[in-house]
């Protein structure tokens, strides 16, 4: 399993980076997986306000449909157009064409609760 | 703890991703639902159906029994002959759908792998009073079924049987790779094919057998996922999503397998009767939803902020790449063309009824 060490998780299995006081999120390679196929995804608008751990949008798969949960609080300034045309992305490459909102942070300090790639791996290898 | 199929090690081996079913443990998907379920439709798929149940009926009573038990008539069957039919209980709630083999001496049934030990059981008792004896052979059976438009090509390469001479739902005795098994001309995909059963001491060398006839073909393992996609485009009943104990095949549309006029009683005639006379309160119908809004099991089925029934199946349609779903609504609202809301995360999303099965373009004969 594909989980960068320079990225943060949580424990509903999204992926965090942080440049800048802005958050890039998406789900974890783990996460895509389980779900298997994904043919939409539905993210906030632009200007939307998300708190930590509260669903900002969802991921609807051929056999699941799953949430997706803010890991950090802030505004949305910008959300991937693409997975529109090619919500595949997100099975193809979770980290990188796959990503799906950023988040200003309206309080930085909240990171600190966000898993780092070992303590994730850990987590997900013990089934939770 | 979950039983293996003979094939399990094979799954693992295909890079199946094997996750706990009705009991089992089964390959959800080897690469990717939508492609296989493709592969199926354009192709050939094999799949590991070995979780389904078998069930021998013998003895002097054995057709008078399965008239009994099941709502079609098994006195219309030939022998090599097979007929999809319901059991039903006393009040027409169903306990399973299965499938009828009728031998020279001897009945043949094929029922859910969730249902196996409840159906042995209801068989059981329901033979009080008939001359049959009743065997469950589920764990000594392998099944596989081989689906899509170049089944009977790959299959003739390595079977004794003149498979172009069977017709849909009909079987023989035969031998695929010098192993005697049965060779049916039937499936849950919409697609030409068969399903095979045998000597579960036999299934490394029919799957390797298999592969080896469909490397021309490019034969692929196939999981449940994209069986669940593939039958519900044809809107196969799903035991436990669409029918179970508090429906009845009338109002799963499963009319046209319910002989009211067969000689004698049966399970759930009664009832079944008086539906047919009276009219079903609910139907089980077909649903396309608009935009990218996939219904689900137990979503709830608005018109005009009133609950008129519910979703039992739904999924992302690969062939429509639209949502499609199916769902019990009350008898008012569920004609082809008539509209409703599916309730999806709180909100009404617009669905409506269209002629089913969803996908008209199947091989199956």
């Amino acid at each position: 399993m594909n989980f960068p060490k320079d990225l943060k998780y949580t424990a509903s299995h999204e992926w965090v980076r942080i440049e800048n006081g802005v958050a890039t999120v998406g789900i974890t390679d783990f996460a895509q997986g389980e779900l298997g196929d994904i043919v939409f995804v539905e993210l906030p608008a632009v200007g939307a306000t998300v708190g930590a751990g509260k669903p900002f949008g969802t991921v609807e798969a051929v056999k699941a449909v799953s949430d997706l949960n803010a890991p950090l609080s802030g505004e949305v300034v910008a959300t991937n157009g693409d997975l529109q045309g090619s919500p595949d992305a997100v099975n193809k490459d979770a980290y990188g064409k796959g990503w799906m909102v950023k988040i200003k942070l309206s309080d930085p300090a909240e990171a600190a609760k966000l898993m780092d790639a070992d303590a994730y791996d850990k987590m997900e290898k013990h089934g939770h | 703890m979950e039983k293996k199929t003979p094939f399990y090690d094979q799954h693992l081996k295909h890079g199946g991703k094997v996750v706990p079913f009705a009991g089992f443990l089964m390959p959800v998907q080897f690469f990717g639902i939508i492609d296989e379920h493709r592969h199926v439709r354009a192709r050939a798929g094999l799949f590991d159906v070995s979780h389904m149940g078998e069930i021998e009926v013998r003895g002097p009573d054995a057709l008078k029994f399965v008239s009994f038990v099941t709502v079609n008539d098994p006195a219309a069957l030939a022998v090599d002959q097979v007929q999809y039919s319901a059991m039903c209980y006393r009040d027409a709630g169903i306990v399973d759908d299965l499938l009828v083999y009728r031998f020279p001496d001897h009945f043949f049934l094929v029922v859910n792998a969730s249902n196996v030990d409840k159906d042995f059981a209801w068989l059981q008792e329901q033979a009080k009073g008939f001359n049959v004896t009743l065997k469950n052979t589920s764990d000594q059976v392998a099944q596989l079924a081989l689906q899509g438009p170049t089944a009977e090509q790959l299959l003739q390469k390595i079977c004794d049987l003149k498979l172009s001479e069977m017709k849909f739902y009909w079987f023989k005795v035969g031998k695929v790779d010098g192993i005697e098994m049965i060779v049916s001309r039937t499936g849950y995909t919409g697609e030409d094919g068969f399903e095979l059963y045998f000597d579960v001491k036999y299934a490394d060398q029919i799957w390797d057998a298999l592969f080896k006839a469909g490397a021309e073909f490019d034969l692929k393992p196939i999981g449940l996922g994209a069986r669940d996609s593939l039958r519900l485009e044809m809107k196969y009943c799903l035991y436990g999503n669409d029918i179970d104990q508090t429906t009845t095949p009338l109002e799963a549309g499963l009319g046209w397998i319910t002989k009211l006029k067969k000689q004698g009683d049966f399970n759930g005639k009664d009832v079944l009767l008086k539906q047919k006379a009276g009219g079903v309160k609910r139907k089980l119908v077909g649903f396309e939803v608009e935009g990218n809004a996939f219904p689900r099991q137990h979503y709830k089925v608005m018109k005009d902020g009133k609950q008129i029934g519910e979703v039992t199946s739904g999924v992302f349609s690969p062939s429509v790449a639209k949502g499609i779903g199916t769902a019990y609504v009350a008898t008012e609202f569920s004609k082809t063309g008539d509209s409703f809301e599916v309730e999806i995360r709180g909100k009404g999303v617009p669905a409506k009824v269209v002629e089913t099965p969803f996908y008209k373009h199947g091989t199956h004969k």
